[in-house]
């Protein structure tokens, strides 16, 4: 039996942003294994120094181009925390209706263009396209359903336009959302086969207790702003977010770390999962269950799973917060904003977990300091413990080199990194 | 899915493509996934070789390399002169690739130091001066925006697999806005840099009552006194421009005529107002 592997993925593909794997193996015994970031910084925080507060959500959305929606919400929120500014509940729900979207659109982007190529033994998704056209026709949809949604509310599905301190710049024609609401009914069929298709794919063995952070819903499953939790206990508020997650630097990584109760913990879908699994939609939280995965569960592949639950969650909330939209005439889509001296901390759950945005403003409303917290980067010593802990449990096993590192890759696109974004 | 194309009778070679990026978000590449309708239209369109965001296989040919980002760190210099050997068409996809994109707001802090330090404090971290691809190896073709109308790539992209000349608007977003009757921002007082800025998007933007910000680059001619007028007599500051002119870098030229002393008090003081 071979018991020797080496391993060394350079910039790993179907993941944003560039990242390498090196795992060496000799005679069962693991003498490398390295989760690397060397993606370029970009220094968005230092950019900021001087600018007035209005910037901050427009160039902070670009510090990534899946989660833009994500980064100038959390960034939204930040500025109005600062000065005091509480969102309209027609805000509010217009603001969590094109999280939603944004949710969806970046899940199944994930699970069928970067993950399931994996599960199906392809390299992408375009042999996928010829061999199982209904599948990509449905990933197709469900993508479409969304990024027209994000067009509609945010007025952009990329780095939207229309989404601003105080509200929005314009709000949506009732009768575009009356057929957003009916066209994510009909989507529900589609989630349904996709989770029939999860439900064939063999998620890799492997566990390793660790820790999961999350924004701790009380009423519905937390998507912006509120208290922070973790699976070990830990409770903070949103503004004492630099103790949940006490950054560092590390040699190998351009990003920054971050660490709790142990050395290492996980956001995402999975976390979010794990810590307020009782406040998901019935019908979510049955296809989970349907998909073997219940609080807490430490398979970090089973990520996937948990993205596709929030499919479920997200959609058939939209449906609800469309409702709530309707049944009410529309009032102004934005007040009034009034820069003051002061702090503010913005806590969203984009797609790839917690997000936090930190603004401190002088008296004429311009940034003296900013601070951004990117999930990505507060899972990569969580995807670094994972890949050591993924080499020792196969070191003995006597696996070809490809077959561990196919598996070590899936580790990390199970995180669905967005590497990019965790330089920033 | 793969069909024989033609265009005028004329049978079309699929070229092979490659996209790659340096300092980016990625989102303009993602944008060409986000085309959901005209996906696999598209994919027919050009067998693309190289997409590590999307697909695992790699290749070392390809006709036409797009390439998203700018160079913020010296081993993308090299990266950036490997692609254009390797590529017959070297495209610029995108603000931060054309002129450098919010990337290039660091530079406006001379002492790279102090940015370092900013973020990272004590840990070493490399990085230089921001810079757009054209300051490295020749651009055969850029594709403008933040991020880029996937409509105006495929038509660009369309033109390129059928050998048509491809032409960039010389008129501003203001023209398109206008076309879109729109209400002039101006008048809801929003600042706007659609008189000065290249169109192509088809008034993005300010068809969702967002003022300009400029992310084009500036079109032929745009004469920016007057726009500095216009806006002053609307009662925007100067700074209030100048936030949008050096936001993406399509204007710094123009941006360096209205800025003030740089905010890092450290950096050595830059032109005066003119």
């Amino acid at each position: 039996m071979k018991l020797s592997c080496e391993v060394n993925v350079h910039h790993l593909t179907r993941v944003e942003g560039h990242g390498n794997i090196n795992i060496s193996i000799k005679n069962g015994v693991v003498k490398k294994a390295q989760w690397e970031v060397i993606e370029t910084p970009r220094f968005f925080e230092a950019m900021l120094v001087g600018k007035h507060w209005e910037n901050a959500p427009y160039i902070c959305g670009r510090i990534c181009g899946i989660c833009s929606i994500g980064h100038t919400l959390a960034s939204i929120r930040a500025v109005e925390n600062a000065f005091g500014i509480t969102p309209s509940t027609q805000t509010a729900n217009l603001r969590l209706l094109l999280k939603h979207m944004e949710t969806l659109q970046s899940h199944i982007l994930h699970l069928y263009f970067l993950a399931a190529p994996d599960f199906l033994g392809v390299g992408s998704v375009l042999p996928l396209a010829k061999t199982h056209p209904e599948v990509v026709q449905r990933a197709l949809r469900l993508k479409l359903l969304a990024n027209d949604a994000c067009d509609i509310i945010g007025g952009r599905r990329l780095h939207p336009t229309r989404t601003v301190v105080g509200g929005f710049t314009m709000l949506p024609e009732k009768g575009e959302l009356e057929k957003i609401r009916q066209r994510l009914m009909a989507s529900v069929p589609d989630l349904l086969a996709s989770a029939e298709l999860f439900k064939t794919f063999a998620i890799p063995d492997f566990t390793r207790e660790t820790e999961f952070v999350s924004l701790k819903g009380e009423t519905n499953y937390p998507f912006i702003g509120g208290g922070l939790v973790s699976t070990d206990g830990v409770v903070k508020k949103e503004h004492e977010y630099r103790a949940m997650t006490n950054e560092y630097c590390k040699k190998g990584f351009t990003s920054k770390l971050s660490k709790l109760s142990r050395p290492s913990f996980a956001v995402g879908a999975l976390a979010r999962l794990n810590n307020n699994f009782a406040l998901l939609h019935p019908t979510a939280r049955e296809i989970s269950k349907f998909l073997g995965l219940v609080p807490v569960n430490h398979n970090p592949y089973m990520s996937n799973v948990a993205q596709l639950v929030e499919c479920v969650q997200v959609v058939l909330d939209s449906v609800q917060l469309i409702d709530a939209l309707l049944g009410s005439p529309w009032q102004e889509a934005r007040q009034p904003v009034k820069a003051k001296q002061g702090e503010g901390v913005g806590a969203v759950e984009v797609p790839r977990g917690i997000l936090y945005h930190y603004y401190k403003f002088d008296k004429d409303g311009k940034v003296i300091k900013a601070d951004c917290v990117i999930p990505t980067s507060q899972n990569h010593a969580n995807i670094l413990h994972d890949i050591e802990a993924l080499a020792s449990q196969y070191a003995k096993t006597g696996k070809k080199d490809r077959e561990i590192e196919l598996l070590a890759e899936m580790l990390v696109r199970a995180y669905d990194p967005c590497i990019s974004c965790s330089v920033h | 899915m793969s069909e024989p194309l033609s265009y005028l009778g004329v049978p079309l070679a699929r070229p092979k493509v490659g996209f790659f990026e340096l300092s980016s978000c990625e989102g303009c590449q993602l944008q060409l996934l986000n085309n959901e309708a005209t996906l696999l239209d598209f994919l027919n369109l050009v067998e693309i070789v190289n997409f590590r965001e999307g697909m695992s296989e790699r290749a070392d040919t390809y006709d036409i390399a797009f390439v998203e980002g700018s160079v913020t760190r010296k081993d993308e210099i090299a990266r950036l002169t490997e692609i254009r050997k390797n590529a017959k068409i070297l495209v610029a996809l995108g603000s931060c690739a054309c002129f450098g994109g919010v990337n290039q707001l660091k530079n406006r802090f001379r002492d790279l130091d102090w940015v370092k330090k900013e973020v990272y404090g004590d840990f070493p971290i490399e990085t230089m001066e921001v810079h757009p691809l054209k300051d490295f190896v020749q651009v055969d073709l850029e594709i403008f925006g933040c991020p880029i109308k996937k409509e105006e790539v495929e038509r660009i992209v369309t033109d390129l697999v059928v050998g048509k000349a491809v032409h960039h608007p010389e008129y501003p977003v203001c023209m398109e806005c206008k076309a879109n009757e729109n209400i002039c921002l101006f008048e809801l007082g929003e600042p706007c840099l659609g008189p000065v800025t290249r169109a192509g998007c088809d008034s993005w933007c300010t068809s969702n009552r967002r003022g300009c910000w400029g992310c084009r680059g500036p079109a032929e001619g745009a004469n920016l006194k007057q726009l500095e007028e216009i806006m002053h007599t609307y009662g925007f500051s100067s700074e209030t421009i100048l936030d949008r002119l050096e936001c993406f870098g399509g204007f710094a030229s123009f941006a360096d005529a209205v800025r003030s002393p740089s905010p890092n008090k450290k950096t050595t003081a830059r032109r005066k107002k003119s």
